[in-house]
């Protein structure tokens, strides 16, 4: 196994997990999985259906707690299984099938994306102590600004059900932004989308790329995934079979395995 | 009729107007229609009150609590206890005589001790939703009144069935609201003392909902309805968030719940069954869940259109038919219910709703 952590510098990993694995009853989900994400990278996680890849995800964010393993991210571990602390700690997602407060206004739910970094509580609510005014009105403006930085604030007082497809995706974006990650983790951000809207997904994490910010992306759609990831790694029954720039891992023979079964061997006909 | 343009001046205008009505309404119906009809008013704010406090939990937060009223319950024992002479005659040894505390001290300790018990209810029900969550508050409901019912030994608590008697009025400033009194040369009835009284405390309970509504807090409870497991993701600590709406639901019972014991002079378990659990629990469903001003206007309309058929059936009849045909208390029972189903046929959002649900709801009736 590749332990790419003695080779880079400490400062220049954001996020490594070491020897994660998960279990649901009889379905090893996750075996021994280790992988490192550089600070302001993208970072491709791919592999066939039900590989591992949102088990991986849902371990990372909190959603499930792995057997096995520890996931350290910016210096500090991970406590894991509890997700509004490692959102705390810098780690937002989106979601494979969206996920959005449905009745909430587009502006409501980056503002519920704040959550995490506004301090006030019953009595502050309860008097508007000035405090709490400013951080409410600090709060709309930064849920502007990111809807804006998205594409959407013409949308912001729209119910979030009535955008359109890829709007909820960008909208979803804004929310997980809202809680100033310093990773920003997106589970299948393109699944269902038609060429113009992953055109422009892409463009939108490219510019989430040169704003420095480190993005790990699942995906199913391998063009996207070889034309915007500076490095890939590749899940399959649950383990890591590869991690490298895209042009390798395209040609690692077991991710070819992986993705096309492997080829008939003639000499055993 | 013309109104003033700027509609900041308009609202303005409306409270003022609201204001006067709310400040006249105890006189004006005293006076035409009798004195148990402020009483009965007096009783649609405590059902406000629960109401509101009851929105927290199922139309903010998403949880549906069926055993409510044992929030109220606790308020109103608690406030039995602290003002009647219950605990002098059954534990003499300890008290030498009756408690008699001030109503300012019983209120925000029954508030206190309510809160408690929401988070008790609480706890263990974080992770269930729906009806598993439903059932486990009706068992919850129905533990505190059999509690109630039965704590008459092997220590007499409660007085079991009997219930405590005696209880104080609440004293404001010396006067009791118990008897009524003069002042500025008017004689005000003890239901007119009461109903300001109530009326004050209603109106801070819904200048806290709204406040809270708007809040960093409230945007937490609708996002946990919405959608728990992206609010978790969000960072909201669903745990604390939860908590908090089923802590602050029940400081609202409890508050009702005392002064419904200071008002009644009287309570025992049977005021605290589930029958009433599901009233404020219609109360808040047919008036808009999640919206305060459709909430308060379920509130009132089930609180007084019961009492208005009552009083209406028979005349009625007498004018239709002649004779009375129908015993006017089964007809309102009869009227009651087909006036729910009727509401929740024609306007399933409820009298009222807000803007949010309404959207909500065609949102899935298009889905569907």
């Amino acid at each position: 196994m590749s332990d790419p952590m003695g080779t880079i510098a400490q400062d220049a990993v954001l996020l490594s997990a070491s020897g994660v694995s998960k279990r649901f009853g009889g379905v090893q989900a996750l075996r021994d999985v280790s992988l490192t994400i550089r600070r302001g990278e993208v970072y491709g996680l791919i592999g066939p259906n039900g590989a591992g890849k949102t088990s991986f995800f849902n371990v990372l964010t909190g959603l499930y707690s792995p057997d096995e393993g520890r996931v350290t991210f910016d210096g500090r571990d991970l406590p894991p299984g509890v997700p509004h602390r490692i959102a705390g700690a810098g780690i937002a997602r989106t979601f494979q099938n969206i996920r959005l407060f449905g009745a909430m206004s587009a502006l409501e739910n980056v503002m519920v994306g704040r959550h995490i970094r506004l301090r006030t509580g019953v009595i502050g609510a309860i008097l508007r102590t000035p405090a709490a005014r400013a951080e409410e009105a600090a709060t709309e403006a930064r849920a502007h600004e990111l809807l804006r930085y998205v594409g959407i604030d013409q949308l912001a007082n729209q119910q979030a059900t009535h955008l359109s497809y890829g709007d909820q995706r960008r909208l979803e974006i804004a929310r997980a932004l809202a809680s100033e990650p310093k990773l920003l983790a997106l589970d299948e951000p393109a699944a269902g989308m038609n060429a113009t809207e992953t055109a422009g997904l892409r463009t939108l994490i490219e510019k989430l790329r040169g704003d420095g910010l480190t993005v790990l992306l699942i995906e199913h759609d391998v063009k996207l995934v070889m034309g915007l990831c500076d490095r890939v790694a590749v899940l399959d029954y649950g383990e890591k079979i590869a991690e490298d720039v895209p042009d390798v891992v395209r040609r690692h023979p077991r991710v070819i395995t992986a993705y096309l079964g492997r080829q008939a061997d003639p000499e055993a006909a | 009729m013309t109104l003033p343009g700027d509609p900041k001046l308009r609202a303005r205008l409306g409270i003022v107007l609201i204001g006067i009505a709310l400040a006249v309404l105890p006189f004006v119906v005293g006076a035409n229609f009798g004195n148990s009809w402020v009483r009965i008013i007096d009783f649609a704010l405590l059902y406000v009150m629960l109401a509101l406090g009851l929105n927290i939990v199922v139309g903010f937060a998403g949880l549906l609590d069926l055993g409510y009223i044992a929030f109220y319950a606790v308020g109103a024992y608690l406030y039995a206890l602290l003002s009647s002479p219950h605990l002098a005659i059954a534990f003499p040894a300890v008290f030498a005589s009756a408690p008699a505390w001030s109503v300012w001290l019983v209120l925000p300790l029954g508030a206190l001790v309510a809160g408690l018990f929401g988070v008790l209810l609480g706890t263990p029900t974080l992770k269930l939703r729906g009806d598993y969550l439903a059932i486990v508050t009706l068992g919850f409901g129905e533990i505190i009144r059999i509690f109630l019912n039965n704590l008459n030994a092997p220590l007499n608590l409660t007085n079991g069935p009997q219930g405590i008697n005696n209880i104080q009025s609440a004293q404001i400033a010396g006067q009791s609201l118990g008897r009524s009194f003069e002042l500025f040369g008017l004689q005000i009835p003890s239901v007119t003392a009461h109903y300001y009284f109530f009326l004050a405390l209603t109106l801070g309970v819904v200048f806290i909902c709204v406040r809270l509504q708007d809040s960093r807090l409230g945007r937490a409870w609708v996002a946990i309805r919405e959608d728990e497991l992206a609010a978790r993701a969000c960072g909201i600590n669903t745990r604390n968030v939860k908590l908090l709406a089923f802590g602050l639901g029940a400081t609202f019972g409890g508050v009702a719940g005392g002064l419904f014991a200071g008002f009644q002079g009287f309570v025992s378990p049977e005021s605290f069954g589930l029958l009433e659990s599901i009233m404020v629990l219609c109360m808040v469903v047919l008036g808009g869940m999640g919206h305060i001003a459709g909430v308060i206007l379920g509130a009132l309309l089930l609180a007084l259109l019961p009492e208005l058929l009552r009083w209406g059936a028979a005349p009625v009849q007498q004018w239709l038919f002649g004779k009375v045909l129908v015993d006017p208390e089964s007809l309102r029972l009869l009227l009651f219910g087909v006036a729910l189903v009727l509401v929740m046929r024609w306007r399933p959002a409820g009298l009222w709703p807000s803007a949010l649900r309404k959207r909500e709801l065609a949102a899935h009736a298009e889905a569907t």
